[in-house]
Order: C-alpha cells, then sequence, then structure tokens
C-alpha cells in the first residue's frame, strides 16, 4: 500500500518537474509542429517536405531565429490516416503548444485537421497544390490554386503545341481533390465546347497498385478519332506502378500525353524515366530552372541529405512541395518578426502581402486577403534522367483564385476568409 | 556512350564528304515559337541531305544548344558547329534547344522519313515501320519517292500503309479511296483514328470514299476487338499468377498443415524486402551486374523467408497446433512484430525495387496489343514455382512425409517418421515459397513494411475458393479469380468489379463450403 502511494506521489513529482522544465525551456524556443505522413501510402511524397522543413528551420535558427528565439521542430508522423491527422493536429496544439504547424499533403488530411485548427485558433501552412473551395482564417496555403496549376496545364494540352487535344482522360485516386478538380476541369472543358463524350472519368482506390486496365481503355478511348490526353491527378505511391505500367505497355507522350498534377521529381525517383520522355506535370517550380536562387535551395538540401544519412542520398532531388514548405516557414517567420508576436492572429495580420525571394525564381506574394500566394506556372515534359524540362511558362506571378469560377455559386463567394 | 561516339564519327564524316548545310535554317531550329522550329524541321527533311540526319538526330537528343548566335551540337566535352559539322571551342555558356513533344513526334517523322533512303534494309525497315501511324500529308512526295525504289517486298508493304495515310487529305477521290482501301487492312487504333473523319458527310464528301470508309473503320474494329479481349485474358492471366504466388505458400501453411497464418503476406514482405536487399548489395559492390541481381534474389528470398517461418514454428506455432483461434491470434501478433520490425530496419518509406533492363518494354504481339515483359516473366516464374511445389510434394521424400503426417499423424509417427520435424519442414517450405511471392510482388507493386496486408485477404481467398488441402485446388482459384475480375474490371471498374468478387466468393463458399476441390487434411477430422 504504502508503495503505491510512494509511486504516486513519485509520479506528481516528476509531472510537476517536467511541466517546470517545459515552460522554462518554452521561454527560449518557439515550437513549430510538423505533420506529415512518414510512413504508408503518402510517406512517397510527404517524408521529404519533413526533411525540407527541418532543414529550412536549421537554416533560420543559425540565421539567429525568429525574434532572437531558436526554432524548435516538433515532429510527429499521422501514417497516411486520415482521422490520426486531427489527433495529431490537436496533440500539437494542446500538449506541446506548437505556434504554427506545417503539414499535409492529401486534401482528405487537410480536410480532418481543419476543425481542431478552427476551434483552437492554430495556424497551419498547407504547402501542397489543392482543388480550392475552401478560404479558412486559420490556413495559409502556399501550394497551387486550381488557375495555378491545373486550368494552365488543360489549356496548354489544347494549345498547338501541346498536342490540340479535343478527348480528357481525367484519372484520379478517389478521395475529395481529384474529385473536385475533375469537377473543375469537366465545366472548364464545357466551357472549351469538348462534348461530355469525350471526357472519360477513372477513379482508383489509394495505393492501387494494378493499372492494366485502365491503361487498356485508355488506349480504346484513345483509338476514337481525336487526339487523347491523360489529365492524372493520381496521388502516392500508386504512381509508380501506374508510371511502370505505363511505360512497358508502350503509350508514348507523342500519342497520348499524362499530364500529371501530383508526381514530381521525387515521385520519379524509384522509376525508369526513359519510357516517360515527353509526359508532362505543372508545377509553381522545377529542380531544373536555373537562378541562383534554386542553385542555393538544392545545394542546401543536397548537403542536408548527406549530413542528415538519408536514404539515397546520392540521388535526392527537390520538388515544388519542398519549396511551397521552405517559402512558408520563410514567410511565416518574417510575419513573426514583424508582428514580435507569435500569437495567431497576429501572425495572420501580418502575413498578408509579405513577400519572399523564392527559388522558382520569382518574387513569390503573400495575397493581401485570400490567404494564397501569387505564384508562376510552369510546365514540365519528363526527361530521360527523371527530371523535367520546362516548356512553358507564365510570363510571372498569378494570383490564385481558390473559389474558381466554373463552379456554380462561386461568383457570390468573397475572396477573403469570412471574419468571426 | 555508343551514340555519343556515333555522334563524333557522323560530325567527322559529315565534314569530309560535302558542302554544310544552309546555317540560317539551321540556326532556325533553335527559333524561341515551335511553328518556326517545325518549319525548319521539315525543310532540312525536304533537302534529303544526310548531313540533316546528323543536325535532326543531336536535336532529338537533346544535344542541339546555341550559343553567339550559332546552333551547335555538344557531345560530351566537345563541340561541333552545327551546320558544317566542324569542331569549334566550347562556349561559356551555351542555351540548350528544349523539344517538346510537338517537336519531337515532328523530329521522330523526319529522321524516319530520311533514313528511308538508308543503304542498309534493316534502317530502312525500321523507319517504315515508325511511319506506320503518323505519316502527315506533307510526306506524301517523299514516301511515294521511297515507294518507286523500294525493292524488299516486306518493306514495301508498310510504305504502301505510310503513304496511305499520308494520301489520306489528298484532293482526288481516287486517291483518297485508294488510300482507305490500303488502310482497310491495318489492326491499328491510330489508323482507325485517321479513318474516323472519313466515315462523316462533313468529313467526307465523295460517297464511294465514305463507304469504303466505313468498311474499313468496322474491318479494323473487329481486328481491334480480338486484339482487346486477348489483352484482357493476358491481364486475367497475369493477374491470376500473382494471386497464385502470393497464395501457394498459405496453400501448404494452411491447406495442407492447417495453420491459420496470419503472418503470411508479412512473409512476402520478407521476400520482397530480401530482393531489395540483394539489390543494394549489387549496386555496391557489383554495378556491372545489376540487371542480374533478380536470378540471385531468388534463393536468397526463399532461404530468409523459410528461415523466419523456421524461428515462427519453432517458437510459437508448434505449441498451437490444434487451436485454430489460439493460431490465428498469435500468428497475428507475430505479423505485428514483423511489421514493425521492417519499420525499425529500412525506414517506414518503401524502398525502391528496379525492374531490370530486361524486363522493362514489351512485345508487340498485334498494333494494339503490347505485353510488358515483367508480366510475361512474373507468369513464368508463377509456373516455375508452382512445378517447383509439385516436384517437392510429389517427388521427394519430404514431400512424402508432409503428405503422410497430414492423413495420419499417429501411423506416421508409428512408421518411424519424425513428425515434429516434418512439420518444421512443411512450414519452412511454406513460409520459403511465400518469400518466392514476394521476390516477384517486389517487380510489379510497391515494397514498404506494409504491403503483405493487402495480399492476406487476397491469399486466403485462393486457398478457400480452391479447396482447403489441395494445390490444384489453389491453382485453379488463383487463374480463375484473375481472370474473372479482370473481365469485370473492363465493364465495372475497379471497385465494382473487387465487390462483385466478393459477393460471388461468399455465394460460392455457401453451395460448396469445401472449395473447388476437397480432400481430406489434418483439420478435417
Amino acid at each position: 500500500m504504502s508503495n503505491r502511494r510512494h509511486f504516486i506521489k513519485a509520479t506528481i513529482v516528476a509531472a510537476a518537474l517536467a511541466s517546470m522544465g517545459m515552460s522554462a525551456h518554452a521561454a527560449d524556443t518557439i515550437k513549430v509542429g510538423i505533420l506529415h505522413s512518414l510512413s504508408g501510402t503518402m510517406a512517397i511524397s510527404e517524408t521529404a517536405l519533413k526533411e525540407t522543413a527541418l532543414m529550412t528551420i536549421e537554416e533560420i535558427n543559425k540565421a539567429g531565429g525568429v525574434m532572437g528565439k531558436q526554432l524548435e521542430p516538433v515532429v510527429v508522423d499521422p501514417a497516411s490516416n486520415w482521422p490520426l491527422f486531427a489527433e495529431k493536429a490537436r496533440q500539437l496544439l494542446t500538449k506541446d503548444k506548437v505556434a504554427v504547424t506545417f503539414g499535409c499533403w492529401t486534401s482528405v488530411s487537410r480536410k480532418s485537421v481543419l476543425p481542431v485548427y478552427k476551434e483552437l485558433n492554430g495556424l497551419l501552412f498547407y504547402p501542397v497544390q489543392y482543388e480550392g473551395e475552401e478560404l479558412e482564417k486559420n490556413v495559409f496555403y502556399t501550394g497551387a490554386a486550381p488557375n495555378q496549376q491545373a486550368i494552365p496545364a488543360v489549356e496548354y494540352l489544347m494549345s498547338k503545341d501541346g498536342g490540340e487535344a479535343k478527348r480528357f482522360v481525367l484519372l484520379g485516386t478517389d478521395y475529395v481533390y481529384p474529385r473536385t478538380t475533375n469537377k473543375i476541369l469537366r465545366a472548364f472543358l464545357k466551357t472549351k465546347g469538348v462534348a461530355d463524350a469525350d471526357i472519360m472519368e477513372e477513379y482508383t482506390p489509394f495505393g492501387h497498385s494494378d493499372y492494366q486496365t485502365i491503361i487498356a481503355k485508355i488506349k480504346k478511348f484513345a483509338s476514337e478519332g481525336k487526339k487523347t490526353a491523360v489529365v492524372s491527378t493520381i496521388n502516392g505511391d500508386s504512381n509508380v506502378p501506374f508510371y511502370k505500367e505505363l511505360g512497358n505497355a508502350g503509350l508514348k507522350a507523342t500519342d497520348v500525353p499524362v499530364v500529371a498534377f501530383s508526381v514530381g521529381e521525387e515521385e520519379l525517383r524509384g522509376v525508369d524515366a526513359k519510357p516517360l520522355v515527353g509526359h508532362l506535370a505543372a508545377w509553381n517550380y522545377f529542380q531544373s530552372l536555373k537562378n541562383p536562387e534554386n542553385a542555393r535551395f538544392i545545394k542546401m538540401y543536397k548537403d542536408w541529405a548527406v549530413r542528415k544519412k538519408l536514404p539515397n542520398a546520392g540521388t535526392v532531388v527537390t520538388n515544388d512541395p519542398m519549396e511551397a514548405t521552405y517559402i512558408g516557414i520563410h514567410m511565416w517567420a518574417q510575419a513573426v518578426e514583424k508582428a514580435k508576436s507569435t500569437d495567431t492572429d497576429k501572425v495572420i495580420a501580418a502575413m498578408a502581402g509579405q513577400s519572399f525571394k523564392a527559388p522558382s525564381g520569382f518574387t513569390v506574394k503573400m495575397d493581401e486577403k485570400n490567404h494564397h500566394l501569387h505564384k508562376p506556372v510552369f510546365l514540365g515534359e519528363v526527361k530521360a534522367d527523371g527530371q523535367f524540362s520546362v516548356v512553358w511558362k507564365t510570363p510571372g506571378p498569378v494570383k490564385a483564385a481558390p473559389w474558381s469560377p466554373y463552379i456554380p455559386g462561386n461568383d457570390k463567394k468573397k475572396g477573403e476568409p469570412e471574419a468571426k | 556512350m555508343i551514340k555519343k561516339l556515333l555522334l563524333v564519327l557522323l560530325c567527322a564524316a559529315g565534314v569530309s564528304a560535302h558542302a554544310a548545310l544552309d546555317p540560317a535554317q539551321v540556326r532556325q531550329l533553335a527559333a524561341e515559337d515551335s511553328a518556326d522550329k517545325v518549319a525548319a524541321i521539315r525543310q532540312l527533311t525536304q533537302t534529303a541531305d544526310p548531313d540533316a540526319v546528323r543536325v535532326l538526330q543531336a536535336m532529338a537528343d537533346d544535344a542541339l544548344y546555341v550559343a553567339r548566335d550559332k546552333a551547335l551540337i555538344i557531345s560530351g566535352e566537345q563541340a561541333f558547329d552545327a551546320a558544317t559539322g566542324a569542331a569549334v571551342d566550347m562556349p561559356a555558356e551555351p542555351e540548350a534547344v528544349t523539344v517538346n513533344n510537338r517537336l519531337r513526334g515532328e523530329l521522330a517523322n523526319a529522321l524516319a522519313a530520311l533514313k528511308l533512303f538508308d543503304a542498309d534494309a534493316a534502317v530502312r525497315r525500321a523507319s517504315a515501320q515508325a511511319l506506320q501511324a503518323s505519316a502527315d500529308a506533307g510526306m506524301a512526295p517523299l514516301l511515294a519517292r521511297a515507294l518507286e525504289r523500294e525493292t524488299d517486298a516486306g518493306i514495301k508493304a508498310l510504305l504502301v500503309v505510310a503513304h496511305a495515310q499520308a494520301t489520306l487529305g489528298d484532293a482526288d477521290p481516287a486517291v483518297r479511296l485508294a488510300a482507305v482501301k490500303a488502310l482497310a487492312d491495318t489492326a491499328s487504333p491510330a489508323v482507325k483514328s485517321m479513318l474516323l473523319p472519313l466515315t462523316d458527310k462533313a468529313g467526307e464528301a465523295d460517297d464511294k470514299v465514305r463507304y469504303a470508309a466505313i468498311e474499313a473503320v468496322k474491318a479494323i474494329d473487329g481486328r481491334l476487338a480480338v486484339a482487346e479481349n486477348l489483352g484482357r485474358v493476358f491481364s486475367g492471366l497475369s493477374l491470376g499468377s500473382i494471386l497464385l504466388l502470393a497464395a501457394l505458400g498459405l496453400a501448404i501453411t494452411y491447406g495442407v498443415m492447417g495453420v491459420i497464418n496470419m503472418a503470411h503476406g508479412e512473409l512476402l514482405m520478407v521476400g520482397a524486402y530480401a530482393t531489395y536487399g540483394v539489390q543494394s548489395l549489387f549496386r555496391a559492390y557489383a554495378p556491372g551486374l545489376i540487371d542480374w541481381y533478380l536470378p540471385a534474389a531468388i534463393p536468397v528470398a526463399f532461404f530468409t523467408a523459410a528461415a523466419v517461418g523456421v524461428v515462427m514454428e519453432r517458437t510459437v506455432i508448434r505449441w498451437l497446433y490444434g487451436r485454430t483461434l489460439e493460431t490465428l491470434l498469435a500468428t497475428w501478433g507475430i505479423s505485428l512484430v514483423l511489421i514493425q520490425a521492417a519499420r525499425v530496419a529500412f525506414g517506414a518509406q518503401n524502398v525502391e525495387v528496379a525492374n531490370p533492363g530486361w524486363m522493362s518494354g514489351g512485345i508487340e504481339v498485334m498494333p494494339n496489343l503490347l505485353l510488358p515483359w515483367n508480366r510475361i516473366i512474373i507468369v513464368g516464374f508463377a509456373m516455375f514455382v508452382l512445378f517447383l511445389v509439385w516436384v517437392l510434394m510429389n517427388r521427394t521424400r519430404l514431400g512424402m512425409f508432409v503428405r503422410a503426417v497430414t492423413q495420419n499423424r499417429p501411423m506416421a509417427g508409428c512408421v518411424g517418421v519424425h513428425t515434429a520435424r516434418i512439420d518444421t519442414m512443411a512450414f519452412a517450405l511454406g513460409a520459403g515459397i511465400a518469400g518466392l511471392g514476394g521476390v516477384a510482388l517486389s517487380q510489379i507493386s510497391n515494397v514498404g513494411p506494409d504491403m503483405g496486408q493487402g495480399y492476406i485477404v487476397d491469399s486466403f481467398m485462393v486457398v478457400v475458393v480452391g479447396g482447403v488441402g489441395q494445390l490444384a485446388g489453389a491453382v485453379w482459384a488463383a487463374l480463375g479469380l484473375g481472370i474473372f475480375s479482370k473481365l469485370l474490371e473492363g465493364w465495372a471498374g475497379a471497385v465494382i468489379a473487387k465487390i462483385t468478387v466478393l459477393v460471388a466468393i461468399i455465394v460460392f463458399i455457401q453451395k460448396r463450403p469445401q472449395g473447388i476441390f476437397a480432400l481430406k487434411g489434418r483439420f478435417v477430422e
């Protein structure tokens, strides 16, 4: 009996000490949450974002931190499990008391954590292109909205250089991002005079690995008399079997080009890119862009990979969501300096109009109102070494339109978050 | 490397042979606008100059650059003037000429057209082949010339098809009619695409040509349908062989020995990781032989998985024989342990297992039926593993003992069979076969710690439908399920197909709980 009492006492003392230690610690550091899947189907894409975030935090710390305080990263693994995202987010906000979170890739994970950030008035930086149709006070979107990626990509496919495609296969993983994007694209294609019969929509579950039937269907659809192009919103590790099958089935880019919105340099690392030459990806950044900021960014990440002994450190690449993560963290740091506080509402106010010289070679700006970045758009074709050569780009940064004009009713929505 | 050497040789030949190309024309290849580039490519093609082949090939290989307002070909450390082929100083910052899909298609056509006049029949055949689905109107005169000169009957036939495509848009209805008739004998989807506009009044004014086009499309459609159905059967066969590879090990551990092994999927995972390990070793110590890592991985995966199987059997499963529920729980626990072990050892991310060079690409059986090598090889590998299991079970002492113990344990013990050791061996065999399945899976799907979870249900499905305790049953069930679900997928999509297959299995098991084949196993008594 006394034994147990002793134990309880000890626990209380330990807990008290621990919490004291924590508060003492919290005084000289700012905690920053990193919420990316490090296992499961999305790990192929998200692991690199965690590494980028840690690298950027180290860069900022070396330069003196934020408001003279060092940043302290708190890394959690929501394991590609959407409800777990919400749990981990709550843990970051209530237990670790982070000032800001950088995280999520899939829209379903973002939708899952949203209520948590709204309820606890947290701050989330979301670094990936997405379907739009959302504008939350607590979120900053550093990836592309549909008008900064999907729409220009399809316009390119319909142009002379893109092959003048008249028929479209909209192929995606079965969740909110591909479904909404394809809804927008379908409406957009209709305004361009493409009939419903010339659009085929196909969805596969997360982690799907047998693309034989789908490739056969695409081949058949493409033989109906008009130039066909595929718009792929496949996410996660399904892309590896998809591109392997595409290469093996001999579907060449000159016949049926595939433009992907969630495939970058990182996803192509595990694939033999030679049969894929000419297939496209639309992003706001490519590793192959030549400018001093990008050279520095690539070198910093390569050195980081070697120093941290990442798997296959010799072949690491940079990609668009990594750049968006990098921009996001720097912009947040700038905003905190400006607000002289990590308080959510003050930082949100200070974020408006922040600008940053990005590795894309352009100075990107956070819109004064709509929480999205003004970003340039690039279209790249896959080269034999898995890199992209830019075949089309916008002259300068484009303002994001999170409420797509191609979805009815959106014209009435305001371009800024609802004030509470 | 060889390509580069060839390039250098070609360049050298260009210098000695004859006068250079028009530098202005060559410079235009590097114009800003794609339309200008296309025009330049077409002009160069019309010259039919062998030098043009060199320049266009360089452009297609991404070796064309611009510096000091001149087009250069850069190979390795050397730069050549594109127009003359003469070596020049390496410029400081050459700007690469970007080639997009449109240009790539244009270049492929141009090169094929230029090579139609090559002295080597093999080169001519390859270029005629390349033009089977992409010849455009501008190439008609060139193709006509090539057709006149050609002596080889096989190449001539190919050229007739290409020429017909190029003349489909001719002003003369008689020429169009001849072209449509020539194309009616093909079976390519691209040709069908070209003919379709002619079946419409808006696209074709001449009735005769239109009817001929409608007939031709019908004929091509028939051939396409044959190829499509063959393709479906093949993909079913391929899925079936994958299911079989995943389930064969379970057919032994569960089917013959009666152990409900929930860790079966993880044994597949062990095999796949063993493949990854062998690949890494080859990369580190024998990069020259990297294409042959896969054969070396087969025994490694077998013995690694078998070793894991032995440990499982000796430490856990042997104490639980006959207690089905406990076995189920214990093996499920083992599966979690194995998944976490893989996470700790290799990280939670998928690892990259590359297809060796000889497994990429495929053979073209018909113009729209291409059988990928990796799938063909996996079908062959499944047959090999099946044969191996059959020999082991029916032609060896071990197999005889396993069957004896399965049928009557006490009796086998009485005649001197060491039953406990046979149990271990049999379980190790089943685990090893699962490891072989893992080698195959590593080639077509992602290798990660929880990859096994996706196959455990399928494996049990195959064994139960086939009839527990019967290897032949597993074969029929795997192939049947594979072909059935692929045919369904063609009509109804992946998700509906999966649901239908599962419902069909439930109904089937209700009607015939013993499966397709039934044999008495140990647990039947």
